[in-house]
């Protein structure tokens, strides 16, 4: 299986961290992973978005021509991504950010209230947490148990008690 | 016999190829003298930059790295951050230091790197045959100033140890001259008491040497010597601009030595 | 080897100098290589290496140079813009033949350009980019994991052959993370050093490091013994990856980042019933020329892939001499070639249509 996906939203969202667990998690489970941020002048503009590729085989082109599945936190990241995403694929957004539905209708659309939900779990930095609850169930990009690993390889050990609380938030977004 | 005056062991038996009545051949056995007098000939790496004293490394004994121009602070830096137990001095003129090397020379200053400077000045770029330096008189005529230096269009001479010593890392400043033998043996003291700065760690050292240059300057080595005195001096007065307490100066080590 | 890890290109340059004994770094900040320079500032003092934020790129070669001198494994890293203020340190200290290593993690120019990835450096890091007659050694890793083994094989080249070796990588081989598996312990080939200047305790004459010689016989003689040190690199260095090119129809010349796009363009291309192969140079100088040769009569031709207007080209055209066609694929600006878009010009080449010309 060859998973290539893209993370796109605002800086300060915590889009290139999403990037880094799925990335760390497929290690974790012996994958070949790469993880390619986006680092020019858009950042400067507040936005930010990685190519994230966790695959069998050996990663050819860490640049995603044809995604399997974007996540997406604003609105100009949809219109900037949609269009990536191959027939079949997925795009997960927060439907609190993203007022505006994807136009494709060959693709398969999951809009979660992940930043109301966040709230109501009282974090709201848990918004990209619950969105990629949903990206694991949908995608199996990789396991649950894999991506508290990767959590606990980069968190740092005075946050390890939040990730109880991280994984809860995952299930609520997987089971939105 | 009684050998009372004789080539240091730090200078290389070989002819200069400095011009007639120049000043830096005096200007090389002077620091040659000091590192024979501590011993550190041995431990030593001087640093040779572009200009006249290009290849300087020809003359010292100890071992040599040749700079690109202006850069002589920076290459001591890497060479003294790699050799923690030696000792390394650069020699630069004034076009190197204080023209295309300043930045160079006020970084290595404010950082405090543990190197001493012999700042040779002598108003002239020498080697390219007598353009206006940094350090060139208001009035002073070179082949780029053929009307003399008009500080409307070509500003002003610039004072480096007035300007180093405003840095923290720059513990001991001074500037000299060798137009008497009065200012030589002045002039040996302050080399000397730099390379001990740096023996100590203490931070910067530099000594700027008044110097003259007969060919590009227009004048007979004596005639050279007088303006020098008459025309450098009121401009960048001799005397130390900052000083510092070697250890064996601190008054523990006099109560020591009294003991 | 010890477990993968994942990793920026950057920090793992500089853990991999840290690993190949390089103890003196001397840097500039400059997008987008900074986190070597961030990497360093903190190992190095845990460690009691020398970490010094130069003044500027050009102080910043200087020091290394200096610290060359003394014997030492030196290094500094830059972007473009910052190494062409480096080059005059470059030229230097390949005519004193001091073994240093400069990092290029290339980004977009000419002028401040821009920050996003590009590979124009190829002219100024392979064709000199400093006066006189020289040349660097030129390392070109296409990932995490090889820009490590460059690194470390880096600082073995440098002291064995007393001469600059870049590792040159665009911004992306920098800003990516990818799994690395690092070596218990690296292959350092250590070599003595009796030229260095570092005191020479009285015991033997004293040694001077120097690129200057004013009479020209002389200095005629120091190029000759540096180009016959070269013609020796160029016999026994060069490096290239030769994949699926038995049988190809079109070969497709690339590294770096290119060259990874290039694979996912191989298999495109496959599915279409067009074998396409690449050859990778690995070292960009000395240019893996024989690679050309051996696959100079592939039927359709060679395409050359850049992120430049087509620099790598012309070393393609001289190792191949008129023996076969060449085009050109090539986006700039930050822009990287599109694996669809590459898709198209092999197509072309294959149907004999032609590839566009540099």
């Amino acid at each position: 299986m060859d998973h290539q996906i893209i993370f796109a939203g605002f800086g300060g969202q915590g889009i290139l961290s999403m990037g880094r667990f799925i990335a760390h998690a497929g290690l974790h489970e012996g994958k070949h992973v790469s993880w390619l941020p986006s680092y020019g002048p858009e950042m400067r503009g507040g936005t930010a978005n990685c190519n994230v590729i966790v695959s069998d085989e050996e990663v050819g082109s860490p640049i995603i021509s044809a995604a399997t599945a974007l996540v997406v936190m604003n609105q100009p990241s949809l219109e900037k991504f949609e269009s990536y995403v191959e027939p079949g694929g997925v795009i997960v957004l927060d439907s609190d950010l993203v007022p505006v539905r994807p136009a494709r209708e060959d693709v398969r659309v999951f809009a979660l209230p992940a930043t109301k939900m966040a709230y109501d779990m009282g974090n709201a930095t848990f918004a990209g947490v619950i969105l990629l609850g949903k990206l694991l169930a949908e995608t199996g990009v990789v396991r649950f148990d894999s991506f508290e690993a990767a959590l606990k390889g980069i968190l740092k050990p005075k946050k390890h008690y939040l990730i109880p609380q991280e994984m809860e938030a995952l299930k609520a977004g997987a089971e939105y | 016999m009684k050998t009372v005056f004789e080539r240091p062991h730090a200078l290389i038996d070989k002819p200069l190829h400095y011009c007639p009545g120049c000043t830096h051949g005096i200007i090389h056995r002077l620091v040659a003298e000091v590192l024979d007098e501590l011993g550190i000939e041995g431990t030593t790496v001087g640093v040779a930059s572009v200009g006249c004293t290009y290849n300087s490394y020809e003359y010292f004994n100890c071992d040599m790295v040749q700079a690109a121009h202006g850069r002589a602070p920076a290459v001591a830096t890497g060479l003294r951050r790699s050799l923690p137990d030696r000792t390394v001095f650069t020699y630069q003129g004034d076009g190197d230091l204080a023209a295309i090397g300043t930045a160079e020379i006020v970084h290595a200053a404010t950082r405090g790197e543990k190197i001493t400077t012999i700042f040779v000045n002598n108003a002239i770029y020498g080697m390219t045959s007598g353009q206006m330096a940094p350090t060139t008189l208001v009035g002073q005529v070179t082949t780029t100033t053929p009307f003399g230096r008009k500080p409307e269009l070509h500003g002003y001479p610039i004072r480096v140890c007035e300007m180093l010593s405003t840095l923290e890392g720059a513990v001991y400043v001074e500037r000299v001259a060798v137009n008497t033998v009065a200012n030589i043996r002045k002039a040996k003291a302050a080399i000397k008491r730099a390379f001990l700065v740096q023996q100590a760690r203490l931070g910067f050292s530099i000594v700027e040497v008044l110097s003259i240059c007969p060919t590009n300057w227009g004048m007979s080595p004596e005639k050279a010597l007088e303006w020098l005195g008459d025309n450098m001096i009121p401009h960048y007065p001799l005397g130390n601009f900052k000083n510092v307490t070697l250890p064996s100066e601190a008054p523990a080590a006099a109560d020591n030595a009294k003991e | 080897m010890g477990e993968k890890i994942l990793m920026k290109g950057n920090e793992v340059i500089a853990e991999a100098a840290l690993r190949a004994g390089c103890r003196h770094y001397f840097g500039y900040p400059i997008t987008p290589q900074t986190e070597v320079a961030h990497y360093m500032a903190r190992k190095m003092e845990e460690i009691g290496g020398t970490f010094v934020q130069a003044e500027s790129e050009v102080a910043a070669i200087n020091m290394v140079y200096g610290a060359a001198s003394a014997g030492v494994r030196a290094m500094t890293s830059s972007s473009s813009p910052g190494i062409s203020l480096k080059q005059e340190g470059i030229s230097y200290a390949a005519g004193a033949e001091l073994p240093l290593v400069v990092i290029d993690i290339v980004r977009c120019g000419p002028g401040l350009g821009g920050i996003l990835p590009a590979q124009c450096d190829y002219f100024q890091m392979v064709k000199g980019g400093g006066h006189g007659d020289y040349h660097n050694i030129v390392l070109a890793p296409q990932g995490v994991q090889e820009m490590y083994e460059l690194v470390v094989d880096a600082f073995n080249l440098a002291d064995k052959y007393r001469n600059p070796v870049v590792v040159m990588g665009d911004g992306y081989m920098g800003q990516m993370m990818e799994a690395v598996e690092f070596r218990d312990e690296e292959k350092i080939e250590r070599v003595a050093k009796p030229w260095a200047a570092c005191g020479s305790e009285m015991k033997r004459p004293h040694n001077t490091i120097t690129s200057i010689y004013i009479e020209a016989d002389v200095l005629e003689a120091h190029v000759n013994h540096m180009y016959e040190k070269y013609r020796e690199i160029e016999r026994t260095e060069a490096r290239v990856e030769c994949f699926n090119c038995d049988g190809a129809d079109v070969i497709i010349a690339a590294y770096g980042t290119c060259a990874r796009v290039t694979r996912n363009v191989i298999k495109d291309a496959a599915k279409l019933g067009v074998k396409v192969g690449l050859i990778r140079p690995i070292t960009l100088w000395p240019f893996p020329k024989a690679a050309f040769e051996k696959y100079a009569e592939v039927p359709k031709g060679f395409l050359t892939v850049e992120m430049s207007m087509g620099q790598m080209v012309e070393d393609i055209k001289l190792a191949l001499n008129g023996r076969n066609h060449v085009s050109f694929y090539g986006r700039t600006g930050g822009n990287v070639p599109g694996q669809k878009d590459i898709l198209g010009e092999v197509l072309k080449i294959a149907r004999g249509e032609g590839g566009a010309e540099k």
